[in-house]
């Protein structure tokens, strides 16, 4: 299949890693990647902070730039939700019945990462290999909005040596909530600390999720405090084979 | 219809009565055991229903319906509680209320009046509103009675005194109810607040109640509880005065079937509420001999009027919400500076007050969704939340005019948006990003940001951007 990687701007500028590994990932189940190179951003930020007219025209940069495209994969669950729930209220708020149109035609189109391979593709074993001790948190967007269901722990049940550790409470939300992280810092730093406890207390050496943003959230306090414990999306583990090592 | 004189106070914003609640250790200890055992109990009695998702999606088309006609209930119920004998006032505001109440407790010489758990007339501050008249109004739900004694103000829809242990209402009663010797068993602290009430309830001529729900068809009041004091409150005083808020209503008594099942195992956890009352205004020889139902709009039409906030009327106050939100969990409910807390104080109290009166609090969550989840009448509060921020900004902007270009997340916002739209000036931006980092760079990570961004590294290293984006890596790939 021919795949338009959706990169998002966050990972593009900040977590290119994740993105080279979707590449890698996807090119070894034998699929074409195109990256068309004119996206930028998906006006997520914008619209959930309550800019949503001068999300507008970035939403309708989007649908014009991956409309084309018959699959479009992005390594951020929120991103796609931004595409998928959000996108038809930017449309009706424009008032333009044209755009909504087209957002309804390309959106059964936008997939999340691990949901278009289980759901989509129908791979559960991506031929991974990761002789790590991880634990998976699933972040709120592909969780309660693009309900993922248990398809990253599929992907991740299948990896290759896997050491695979439930996460306590891992349902609960880690306080990142984009601006939320900055405007509320303090209540986002107090659901922060419970998360890390109970990700430490997993002993795991790796935490690892669907979304870059969370993660970002997570290793900051990791690595401010000392713990030795790394973050890493889901993509980067599934592109690791034997050969890597 | 002109804008409804919500009393405006000077409130503190969420944020800093946030930082003020997260440093109370004993809260967050409180707040945490009693919502994660509530949490529990929901969940356990929810997975047992085969039909769960079809009830709340009944309760959301019910109340749907509702708000759809809601004129025509309205009059429905007043035509049917009149022709049971009850009297019906129209209570625009607070003000409006509070004075309807009085003017009722002064026509019968009562100078203290007796209330079952009732949100609607702490919205309205109906206490305070009656103690200036000198009538004092005592509170008989347990919870209320403990912070009506500790001088407090409600930190929960369902559990007022939530943010209270066991040792703490021990000790206030013993403070408070000139009691020498008690152990803090709930038995024997409930024991001792019985003690207390029962001498109010046989011997005080008014009460006032709230209201779950009203039939409009039949005119019967619905309050449902746990403890049997309301149950008292409304049937041993001579007269009774329910106030409700417009949007309590629901169209015919078949509908109880779904919300009686929905409420309680939302609320407490339970498979059925202990005590649940229904009457329909006066029965001669069998309780309150005189009854008045006071409907109250404040705010509540201009929530009507927003096509997308109207959903947050569907709410039947079972704090569900409240219970599984990790903000609440660890903020509690003063910093929402609101009767209504959690998520959907969130959404409710801006939308009752006026969005300026309470600019922070459609930012009070990270948007996780788990009020969305165990919601029973489904009211997609994230939804509601991304909706009342694009009309504080857009407000803010109206207000602002000109002078918004220079509001510094406004402008940043806009520059963010021209970046976008155009690849190559997207590009640059990544560029010069990666090059301004460098001062502030250690090791791959950046422990001080300056300006707004502070608050991400008070307790949180930053990322660095690293050597090269993804798309200059694409593009090497291809060279």
């Amino acid at each position: 299949m021919r795949v338009a990687l959706f990169i998002t701007c966050f990972n593009d500028t900040l977590f290119p890693a994740t993105g080279q590994a979707v590449v890698h990932l996807l090119e070894r189940l034998g699929h074409q990647v195109v990256f068309p190179m004119e996206q930028t951003c998906c006006g997520q930020m914008h619209y959930n902070t309550g800019y949503h007219r001068e999300a507008i025209p970035l939403v309708r940069r989007f649908v014009r730039i991956f409309s084309p495209y018959e699959a479009i994969v992005a390594p951020s669950a929120s991103c796609v939700a931004m595409v998928r729930d959000l996108y038809p209220h930017a449309a009706e708020l424009a008032e333009d019945r044209q755009l909504a149109a087209e957002i309804a035609a390309l959106t059964p189109r936008v997939f999340e990462l691990t949901e278009f391979l289980v759901n989509k593709l129908g791979v559960e074993d991506v031929g991974a290999y990761y002789p790590h001790r991880v634990t998976y948190h699933p972040t709120c967007h592909s969780l309660r909005h693009l309900r993922v269901g248990d398809a990253p722990l599929r992907l991740l049940r299948a990896v290759k040596g896997i050491d695979l550790v439930d996460l306590p409470a891992a349902e609960e939300c880690c306080g990142f909530g984009g601006t939320f992280a900055v405007k509320n810092a303090d209540t986002s730093m107090a659901m922060l600390s419970d998360k890390l406890r109970r990700v430490l207390d997993t002993r795991a050496e790796v935490c690892t999720a669907a979304d870059n943003s969370c993660l970002m959230h997570i290793n900051g306090a990791l690595h401010r405090q000392r713990t030795g414990v790394r973050t890493m999306h889901l993509a980067e583990i599934f592109a690791t084979t034997e050969r890597d090592f | 219809m002109r804008r409804s004189s919500v009393p405006i106070e000077l409130k503190a914003s969420f944020p800093e009565s946030a930082k003020t609640s997260l440093r109370d250790t004993q809260l967050r200890r409180n707040l945490g055991k009693a919502t994660q055992t509530i949490r529990g109990k929901r969940a356990a009695v929810v997975n047992e229903m085969p039909d769960w998702e079809n009830l709340r999606e009944a309760g959301r088309a019910i109340k749907q319906r509702v708000m759809r006609h809601l004129d025509h209930y309205l009059l429905e119920l007043e035509t049917a509680v009149q022709r049971a004998g009850g009297q019906v006032h129209w209570a625009r505001d607070a003000a409006d209320a509070n004075r309807i109440v009085a003017d009722i407790a002064r026509s019968h010489a009562s100078k203290e009046v007796i209330k079952v758990k009732s949100l609607t007339t702490d919205e309205i501050k109906m206490n305070e509103a009656l103690d200036e008249l000198g009538i004092h109004a005592l509170e008989t739900d347990l919870a209320e009675l403990i912070i009506q004694l500790a001088d407090e103000s409600s930190s929960h829809i369902l559990v007022p005194a939530i943010h209270k242990n066991r040792a703490e209402i021990r000790e206030l009663f013993m403070r408070t109810l000139g009691v020498e010797e008690l152990s803090d068993e709930p038995a024997a602290l409930a024991e001792v607040a019985r003690r207390h009430l029962r001498d109010k309830f046989l011997n005080t001529k008014v009460a006032i109640s709230g209201a779950n729900f009203a039939v409009a068809e039949t005119g019967t009041i619905c309050v449902v509880e746990s403890e049997g004091n309301g149950r008292m409150c409304v049937t041993l005083p001579e007269v009774l005065v329910s106030v409700m808020g417009i949007e309590k209503i629901i169209p015919t008594w078949q509908d109880y079937e779904v919300f009686l099942q929905l409420l309680p195992r939302s609320s407490t956890g339970e498979r059925m509420n202990p005590y649940s009352s229904f009457w329909t205004s006066v029965t001669p020889g069998d309780g309150p001999q005189e009854f008045h139902l006071v409907l109250l709009d404040n705010g509540r039409t201009q929530v009507l009027a927003d096509e997308m906030g109207r959903q947050t009327l569907h709410c039947i106050r079972c704090s569900a919400c409240l219970n599984v939100c990790p903000v609440y969990e660890r903020v509690g409910g003063y910093a929402y500076n609101s009767v209504y807390p959690g998520p959907i104080g969130a959404i409710l109290t801006p939308q009752l007050r006026g969005l300026e009166n309470a600019e922070s609090l459609p930012y009070a969550s990270s948007l996780c969704g788990a009020c969305y989840d165990v919601c029973p009448v489904k009211i997609n509060i994230p939804e509601v939340l991304i909706h009342l921020r694009g009309r504080v900004v857009r407000e803010r902007q109206e207000r602002q005019g000109v002078r918004r270009h220079i509001y510094p997340e406004d402008l940043a916002m806009q520059m963010l948006t021209r970046i976008f739209l155009d690849q190559f000036q997207f590009e640059r931006v990544q560029r010069l990003g990666r090059l301004g980092q460098g001062p502030l760079a250690r090791g791959g990570f950046i422990g001080n940001l300056p300006g707004p961004l502070a608050g991400w590294t008070a307790m949180r290293d930053m990322n660095v951007i690293p050597e090269q984006t993804f798309r200059e890596w694409w593009r090497s790939r291809y060279e």
